[in-house]
């Protein structure tokens, strides 16, 4: 088995963070993972993006051209690796920043107003934590017990609230997943 | 077996460093490269180690030059541009018979180029880029683990030759974040035990040491006999080092490989990628990885060149410059092929799956 993901947003909204505890719930699971993120300069509202694969053997290249999963936090997300997802895979979008959505239609598409869903649970911060959530959802790529200790051991003491939105997000990401 | 951290490869060869024996650190910040430094102005307070943030990579290079004499373990990083500048350093640690470690994160060149991954540094590291007869040896480090293995690798044959070594990484392998696996640090009579290896030449010896006397270190030597004797002994240190040091990987190597690729670093974790596709397609690719760049593996590549081989591809992120060291191994025997990325672009798996089968352009 080998999963190659796109995760992508604006500066800010969470997308690394997102590759970040996909790979660290993965390695925690026993499997390969890399983390690539692209560092060179950005547009202002361009996207931040990381390529992360996990994966049962070995990872040759850590560069993902064409994802299985493409998490897209914004529009031009979309419109930079869109066309790039493969054939059946995966398009994650959060609708309340990508008014045009996507055309392709030999992909699954799981649309989430993830600001919203965020707003509501109350903290902007855990708009990354839904998108998550719907990956292991929809695919249980990575153990959600896995990804809970993780944050905990990362948040806990730093702050506790934040931990606590942070897994209602997942759950609620989780649920929308499953559907 | 040690807990795995998920970690950035700069971060991860600082550590390594730390844990290897390293208590003495100059340098610049340079990005992609920058995560080291950071992570050495954290850590080296905590282990007593000395942390110098230098006003140049100049200097920083001439206070390695002035560490390393104490005998210490002695390490430098820095990027392509910031390299450059460390160069005549370099020759001069060289010159002097001295150990240090010298990190480059590589980045696009020349001049000031920009900051993604590249091997255009590949002459500079292997070939000289300081002046006079002197080597580095060179290690190529493609993933995050070896990247930090490299670490303590290279104060050991630094401190075993007494000479500097350079591990040759890149941006990607600098920044990107994969597990390691740490050696348990070096205890306290481990150090002192390494510390009593240089006795015999460092400045100043514990002078509770019977026979202690302290030792001049120079690179300059005026009189010509002398010179010479000197550059013929550093000759006869590079021939047992290549003797002794050189180390590469097989990958799919067998009496099936219709082609064999040889590329190093990142370039040669995405030639595997490649080469994994295309045996799954049925068409089977052998590749040779340096992992020292300087010792060069020639014997391991003209080995391999099996009966059905009809072609060496090498894949590197420059113009085109290992390939000439692949033409001295293969001597004319098969054609030599050559597929290069610049200006800091990554070639797919695709790109070098076209290059293999000579469908590029299709």
């Amino acid at each position: 088995m080998k999963t190659e993901i796109i995760s992508s947003g604006f500066g800010g909204q969470g997308a690394l963070t997102i590759g970040k505890f996909l790979a660290k719930a993965g390695m925690g699971d026993g499997l390969n993972v890399s983390w690539l993120p692209s560092y060179g300069p950005e547009m202002r509202g361009g996207t931040a993006n990381v390529s992360v694969v996990i994966a049962d053997r070995a990872i040759a290249s850590p560069l993902v051209s064409y994802p299985d999963i493409l998490i897209a936090l914004n529009q031009p997300s979309i419109d930079k690796f869109g066309s790039d997802i493969k054939e059946k895979g995966l398009l994650i979008y959060n609708t309340d920043m990508c008014p045009h959505g996507t055309k392709r239609k030999d992909i699954d598409v799981i649309e989430a107003p993830m600001n919203s869903i965020a707003r509501e649970i109350g903290s902007m911060k855990v708009l990354n934590m839904v998108a998550i959530g719907i990956v292991i959802g929809k695919t249980g790529l990575v153990k959600y017990e896995t990804l809970e200790n993780d944050l905990t051991g990362f948040l806990q003491k730093k702050n506790p609230d934040l931990l606590e939105l942070n897994l209602i997000a997942i759950k609620k990401g989780i649920e929308i997943g499953k559907k | 077996m040690a807990e795995k951290i998920l970690m950035k490869g700069n971060e991860a060869v600082a550590e390594a460093a730390i844990r290897a024996g390293c208590r003495l650190y100059f340098a610049y910040p340079i990005t992609p490269q920058s995560e080291l430094i950071e992570y050495m102005a954290k850590m080296m307070p905590k282990v007593d180690g000395v942390f110098v943030q230098a006003e140049s990579e100049v200097a920083a290079i001439n206070m390695v030059y002035g560490a390393s004499g104490t005998g210490r373990r002695v390490m430098t990083s820095s990027s392509s541009p910031g390299i450059s500048l460390k160069m005549e350093g370099i020759s001069y640690i060289a010159g002097a018979n001295l150990p240090a470690v010298i990190v480059n994160v590589q980045r696009g060149g020349p001049g000031l180029g920009d900051i993604q991954p590249a091997q255009g540094d590949y002459f500079q590291a292997t070939k000289g880029g300081g002046h006079g007869d002197y080597r580095l040896i060179v290690l190529a480090p493609s993933t995050v683990q070896e990247f930090a293995d490299m670490a303590d690798l290279a104060f050991d044959l630094a401190d075993k030759y007494r000479n500097p070594v350079m591990i040759l990484s890149d941006g990607l392998l600098g920044q990107m974040m994969e597990p390691v696996e740490f050696k348990p640090s070096k205890t306290k009579e481990e150090m002192e035990a390494l510390d009593k290896q240089h006795y015999d030449w460092c400045m100043y010896p514990n002078e509770d040491e019977p026979n202690h006397h302290h030792h001049e270190i120079n690179s300059l030597e005026i009189d010509p006999l002398i010179l010479e004797q000197h550059v013929i002994k550093l000759g006869k240190k590079y021939d047992k080092i290549e003797k002794n040091e050189i180390r590469y990987e097989e990958y799919n190597i067998s009496d099936e490989n219709e082609v064999v690729v040889v590329a190093f670093g990142t370039a040669a974790r995405i030639a595997k990628s490649a080469i994994d596709q295309l045996q799954e397609e049925g068409t089977s690719i052998g590749m040779i990885r340096p992992i020292t760049v300087w010792p060069y593996p020639y014997e391991a590549i003209s080995n391999v060149l099996h009966e059905k081989v009809r072609k060496v591809v090498v894949c590197e992120l420059n113009l085109g410059q290992m390939v000439e060291d692949v033409k001295l191994a293969v001597n004319g025997k098969l054609p030599v092929e050559f597929l290069g990325k610049v200006g800091g672009i990554l070639f797919t798996p695709d790109e070098i799956k076209a290059k293999i089968l000579g469908t590029e352009g299709e």
